[in-house]
């Protein structure tokens, strides 16, 4: 068995039996995991024959936990769904309850909830063409970027008071005004600094060989495939697919503002990522837009039965604090009916299928999460790719587990 | 319908598409119904493979975008599996809905969609739904070697194992739950409205009928009358009935009990507090 002319396939302990296949765990510890994902591999030599995801090792039954809360008190396990983009997970949420409730939200409050989402996109958005990049083999760009997600934490913490989760859209719009200087800020921070940095960043990485080398024409997917897997957000547009719910189906102010969708020619994960930086610049543009046609006003309806009154008004009226209190207490009754309410989320559509039965707390609240059809294709995308190109894969579907297991 | 104020998602209008639909599905479709802009046809549960197959097909909707579970415990069928449709180009969105029990499995649709397999995975690992057809319906969500279906209504919401790390067995090691606490679930609810509570005597309330119910016909039988007046006119000079002498010694007042002893005054300087409050005399 000593001879050097001796094939891979040939095993040295049993006598000539040929073994090709053989079967690695990925994760669940793993760093391009992104989280806690345990993928069962089984690969000939380095291609890969098969992959079987095993997800829920984050599952923490939301779902379960927001039958037992008021409808208020269920807002805040939204932020910590998909961590990294957590006012865009309470949208679909909010409005699932406008829906029902069919109350009205001032012109401010949406666009204060428009310019918000798009400024979390820009975080989620950071952070997975970071993590992807590095994912590949590049360190630096993934340290410049997180300098913009820094930003965007901060202007989320001078909103709401919180870095990450917000808890700041309220069902009737946002849970306060923001100060001007914040505003302005932002649009000062939107042309200049993003764009120098990102710029910047994404000049190390849009034309670089390597990166290239490692994203483009791998997992490549057709668009009947696209549909037939649930695909949505930029794994849809990577496609070539320009389907884009905020233009589609057009939630608070989207149908003003004037942008455009990216989309994909290869359907590859140079697309993929690719469509993500695109987004980036788009966003941008909503959030001047946004910016420069914000009204004063409220932020929130004046249906008292919906929005708490403000604490000034507390002091001068009775009637003000029996809402406060009943709002905080008891919440408000929503009547009895079922709605599925999905937003474009900066992963793709995050879906809230929202059962009343009246009373003030859910019936039922199914989420429908992002990650969980785009991993699910994951078999089926990397099979007859190198092992290396799982991560490059993985990274380009953008998958957060607080989400994909809820 | 009551005009739209709110600001969730507008897709294509929904005129006249449950009509083209019911009739498109004919007898597959049990119920119809058009709340909040939502379009919902509950279909037979043997035939939705069919109804989704003519809508995919026929009326383009293209993308099954999820699959939810619900439990009505109440119904003689409890699950609900709901089948949320969304088409690309008639930009439209439409729910399918059909109703299952624990023994009666749903036709898959992972023949239609592939997408569906982990969808399908999931109601059945929340509410143990099977669906006949499904080759690889394994848990998802749930611990490996769980038992039960946590989403289902009478599935406590704390479960009945939790997991710890063992110092002395230095692995992790499942326990029953044990609550420091009980869980609490507040009633906010209004009194008036939603909640019941159960005071004592309200089962009276709901007391049935008697045969001859109790009526005062004629003033007679209310004890009023000629007979009762008299009554009232008599003399009160005998006193009241307690004032009545029975002869008996008067009982007085009790006697008074024993003098308690004065405790003795505490030795010792426990009392004497200067020292604390005035440290410079100590110094």
């Amino acid at each position: 068995m000593s001879d050097t002319g001796l094939a891979f396939e040939k095993s040295p302990t049993t006598e000539g039996e040929e073994i090709s296949n053989y079967t690695i765990n990925f994760g669940p510890q793993h760093p391009a995991a992104h989280g806690v994902l345990r993928m069962v591999m089984e690969l000939d030599g380095e291609i890969i024959e098969r992959i079987d995801p095993h997800v829920g090792l984050l599952h923490r039954g939301t779902e379960k936990l927001i039958e037992y809360k008021t409808y208020l008190q269920a807002l805040p396990y939204f932020d910590r769904l998909d961590y990294c983009s957590p006012l865009a997970q309470e949208y679909s949420y909010v409005l699932a309850i406008e829906k029902l409730l069919n109350v009205e939200v001032p012109e401010r409050g949406q666009y204060l909830r428009v310019l918000f989402a798009e400024l979390t996109r820009i975080c989620n958005h950071m952070l997975n063409i970071g993590a992807h990049v590095m994912d590949v083999g590049a360190m630096t760009p993934n340290l410049w970027v997180f300098e913009l997600r820094e930003d965007c934490m901060n202007f989320f913490e001078r909103a709401s008071g919180a870095r990450m989760h917000a808890a700041w859209f309220r069902p009737g719009g946002v849970h306060q005004d923001v100060p001007l200087k914040l505003l302005t800020d932002i649009g000062d921070w939107v042309d200049g600094r993003l764009p120098e940095l990102f710029g910047d960043a994404m000049s190390l990485v849009t034309d670089n060989r390597i990166f290239k080398q490692r994203n483009v024409d791998i997992a490549v997917v057709s668009k009947e495939d696209a549909v037939k897997w649930g695909f949505s957000g930029p794994m849809i547009r990577a496609a070539g697919i320009p389907w884009d719910l905020r233009k589609s189906q057009p939630y608070d102010v989207y149908d003003r503002m004037d942008f455009e969708i990216p989309v994909g020619t290869n359907s590859d994960c140079y697309d993929r990522f690719m469509v993500r930086v695109k987004e980036v610049y788009e966003s941008a543009k909503i959030i001047k837009q946004c910016l420069a046609e914000m009204p004063e006003g409220p932020v929130a309806s004046s249906d008292r039965k919906v929005a708490p009154p403000k604490r000034a008004e507390m002091k001068q009226s009775m009637e003000a604090l029996i809402h406060h209190f009943k709002l905080y207490t008891e919440g408000f009754h929503v009547p009895a009916g079922e709605v599925y309410v999905a937003t474009e989320s900066p992963k793709g559509e995050f879906g809230v299928y929202l059962v009343s039965d009246g009373s003030n707390k859910p019936y039922r609240c199914k989420i429908r999460p992002t990650a969980f059809s785009h991993l699910q294709a994951m078999d089926f995308m990397s099979r007859g790719h190198m092992l290396p190109d799982a991560t490059a894969i993985l990274g380009a579907i953008d998958v957060v587990f607080g989400e994909c297991d809820r | 319908m009551a005009k739209v104020l709110h600001p969730a998602p507008r897709y294509a209008s929904n005129d006249g598409v449950l009509d083209t639909l019911s009739s498109a599905l004919g007898d597959m479709v049990l119920d119809t119904r058009e709340e909040f802009g939502e379009i919902m046809l509950s279909v037979k549960r043997a035939s939705i493979e069919d109804a989704l197959r003519l809508l995919r097909d026929e009326h383009d909707y293209q993308q099954l975008m999820e699959i939810a579970g619900a439990d009505y415990p109440g119904r003689p069928e409890r699950f609900e599996i709901v089948y949320m449709l969304l088409s690309l180009t008639k930009n439209h969105r439409v729910m399918l809905k059909v109703t299952a029990a624990e023994d009666t499995p749903v036709p898959t649709v992972t023949t239609l969609w592939p997408v569906a397999g982990w969808l399908e995975r999931e109601v059945f690992d929340m509410y143990g739904v099977t669906f006949e057809g499904n080759t690889d319906l394994r848990r998802i969500l749930t611990d490996y070697g769980f038992e039960g279906h946590p989403f289902r209504k009478d599935f406590p919401l704390t479960g009945y194992t939790e997991l710890r790390y063992s110092e002395e067995e230095k692995r992790v090691v499942y326990e029953p739950v044990e609550l420091a606490q009980d869980f609490r679930s507040f009633d906010f609810t209004s009194p008036w409205e939603g909640a019941d509570y159960v005071l004592p005597g309200d089962e009276k309330a709901d007391a049935p009928p008697v045969d001859e119910p109790k009526t005062t016909g004629s003033p007679k039988q209310t004890g009023a009358g000629a007979k009762a007046d008299a009554k009232a006119d008599e003399k009160v000079s005998a006193g009241s009935p307690a004032e009545k002498d029975t002869g008996a010694a008067d009982p007085g007042a009790p006697e008074t009990t024993e003098d308690q002893p004065d405790r003795e005054a505490s030795k010792g300087d426990v009392h004497d507090t200067k020292g604390a409050t005035k440290p410079e005399d100590k110094a």
